[in-house]
């Protein structure tokens, strides 16, 4: 019963009963449900009129939809002593330049490390494995002293510089490139004159396009969630994240506007994920006809 | 290319091990100069830190004055006469025994559960599971949801329904602060390792399960033990790093939700207790004694994890 070879449209399945299957699907929904829920309340509650917000009993689904918690947020935003653009531009800005170095550096040393024999590769990549664990809780003392002695502490390059060399980046793409990149067509390039460098930029770089995608979420969520940090106490160099979370601490009155901002602040990297992960998917499948 | 390699294999014979590597060096010099800008800053703002923070762990330093050498002073102050020291230790190890194998258990379940959905649906599973983690401060839903007035979903559906008479002070509450705050530790907690499990169970050669099959493998439960957990040692040890790390630094998602400190320190944790030696009392060596011992506990977990994965599949 349990050995008869099923076929679904996508691949051939061995060994699954139906009971099985059922029950996995009761399992993933009561998870999922868990997951969802959560998130689709915080819209919910995003869309709610005033009055459905403070209504007893608390009711889940929005009744008359409005966008009038978005435009008290924007409101508020308007309002502010720096002007809301020059926290935005801060945060899209740190984004985008720590992971761009973050993706740049990772990749070429990854490279190095993953392609080139060099003396003192493998422990250098076992030292960045156990790095793993050097998480920022452990790190910030230090890290304090020495943006202070470079004289970082209230600028940009405090934020930026520490993420463009991150452990999980460069573990990653090394990882990647061990079992995405062949050696032989390396080797054709290099018999054929082209410096390691432009071997890394042209041939090896469009092989892991599905890593800089991943290496670009991680490295951009992290940018993009960052709220204060201690590096910064210049108000017009603060984050996004850090602003709509001032705005919206005003209490009750602003819980509609809380709602609202969470709602713009979490689409950002849901959207990033949606298109990168359809991305990846694209890639992943056109790399099977190798294989 | 043979002809090249049978030089070397001559050339080796005649020179010593160190000539030979000085030789290596020299011919692949392109390749430390491909690492040394990552390198530069991962060792500045990542390794010297660590090693930094063990020596200050040894001093009492203020960041005005020369650090004072003390020895293990501090560590003998913290689990001899710091009694809050032991209660966010305490906390810490709960935390981190149930969140750290719950997450990465149910992150492996899940990833494998939806393997064998189409990859459309897959896809939007993944991203149903995947977006508490990655949605910034989304987690405050949970302060809504668990309010400690009748507005608060919970409350109010308790006090509708007639379970209580007055609302449950939910966060604000010794009894329950922990778990609620071990629930949204959950929630949000299928991240990186979830996504690892994902692309892994994707590469698994197919082949493997159908000569399982032949052999006489009965079930999915067989076929997961046999064939899939053995191939997934890379990405599991990789997710139970990520799984430690994430359950022993949590501290900061607390603070939002239930405040610092909590009621009657009721989840007070170590990186609690790091805030306030650090930002707060500025006592540099005691705050690095702290994150050293954390790092030691991440580190001990970790070779603990290795072990047991050692015995998966046989």
């Amino acid at each position: 019963m349990a050995k008869k070879l099923r076929t679904r449209k996508h691949r051939v399945v061995l060994n699954r009963s139906v009971g099985g299957d059922m029950g996995i699907t009761v399992v993933l929904a009561i998870f999922g449900a868990f997951m969802f829920l959560p998130m689709l309340y915080t819209v919910m509650n995003a869309l709610k009129p005033m009055d459905e917000l403070w209504i007893f009993p608390p009711r889940f689904y929005v009744v008359r939809p409005t966008l009038d918690n978005f435009k008290e947020l924007f409101a508020l935003m308007s309002d502010s002593w720096v002007p809301f653009s020059r926290y935005i531009f801060n945060t899209v800005f740190i984004s985008v330049t720590g992971t761009a170095g973050n993706l740049l550096l990772s990749s070429m040393a990854a490279y190095a490390l993953a392609k080139i024999p060099f003396p003192g590769s493998q422990p250098i990549f076992k030292l960045v494995r156990f790095a793993l664990m050097f998480t920022p809780t452990v790190t910030a003392i230090a890290n304090f002293i020495t943006m202070s002695a470079l004289r970082w502490v209230d600028t940009y390059w405090a934020l930026i510089i520490p993420a463009c060399a991150t452990s999980l980046g460069l573990y990653l793409m090394k990882q990647f490139m061990d079992s995405n990149v062949s050696a032989e067509v390396l080797e054709s390039a290099r018999l054929d004159g082209a410096t390691e460098f432009k071997t890394f930029w042209v041939i090896a770089m469009p092989m892991v396009k599905p890593a800089w995608l991943t290496l670009i979420i991680y490295c951009f969520q992290g940018l993009w969630n960052a709220g204060a940090s201690i590096y910064i106490y210049s108000e017009e160099l603060k984050s996004l994240n850090y602003a709509i979370s001032q705005i919206t601490a005003g209490g009750v009155a602003r819980a509609g506007a809380a709602a609202a901002a969470t709602v713009i602040m979490m689409a950002v990297p849901i959207l990033v994920f949606v298109i990168t992960q359809s991305n990846i998917i694209e890639t992943m499948g056109s790399s099977g006809m190798k294989d | 290319m043979s002809k090249k390699s049978d030089a070397q294999v001559v050339a080796r014979k005649d020179i010593t091990k160190a000539q030979w590597t000085w030789m290596q060096m020299k011919r692949y010099k392109v390749a430390y100069l491909m690492i040394a800008p990552f390198m530069l800053i991962f060792f500045i703002f990542t390794v010297i830190p660590v090693i930094a923070s063990l020596a200050l762990s040894f001093t009492s330093f203020n960041m005005l004055q020369m650090p004072k050498f003390l020895f293990l002073d501090n560590y003998i102050t913290l689990f001899l006469d710091d009694d809050l020291w032991v209660t966010a230790l305490k906390n810490t190890l709960i935390f981190a025994a149930v969140v750290g194998p719950v997450s990465y258990i149910l992150s492996f379940l899940v990833a494998w559960f939806i393997n064998e959905l189409s990859p459309r649906i897959r896809a939007v599973v993944t991203l149903i599971f995947y977006a508490p983690s990655i949605s910034g401060n989304a987690y405050l839903i949970w302060q809504t949801l668990f309010s400690s007035d009748a507005q608060g979903w919970v409350n109010g559906k308790l006090l509708d329904w007639g379970f209580i008479d007055t609302p449950v002070l939910w966060f604000q509450d010794e009894r329950y602060v922990m778990a609620l705050c071990i629930i949204v530790a959950l929630w949000m907690s299928l991240g990186t390792s979830f996504l690892s499990f994902i692309a892994g169970l994707q590469g698994i050669n197919v082949s493997l399960f159908e000569a399982a099959a032949v052999d006489g493998l009965k079930n999915r439960w067989q076929e997961l033990w046999y064939v899939t957990l053995p191939s997934m040692k890379p990405q599991l040890m990789f997710g139970a790093i990520m799984a430690i790390t994430g359950a022993f630094s949590f501290g900061a998602v607390v603070t939002a939700l239930a405040g610092n400190p909590s009621v009657n320190y009721a989840a007070y944790t170590i990186q609690h207790h790091l805030d306030e030696y650090q930002g707060v009392r500025w006592e540099v060596g005691y705050s690095s004694a702290i994150s050293f011992v954390m790092f030691l506990m991440m580190v001990g977990s970790n070779m603990a994890v290795t072990k047991l994965l050692a015995k998966v599949g046989q």
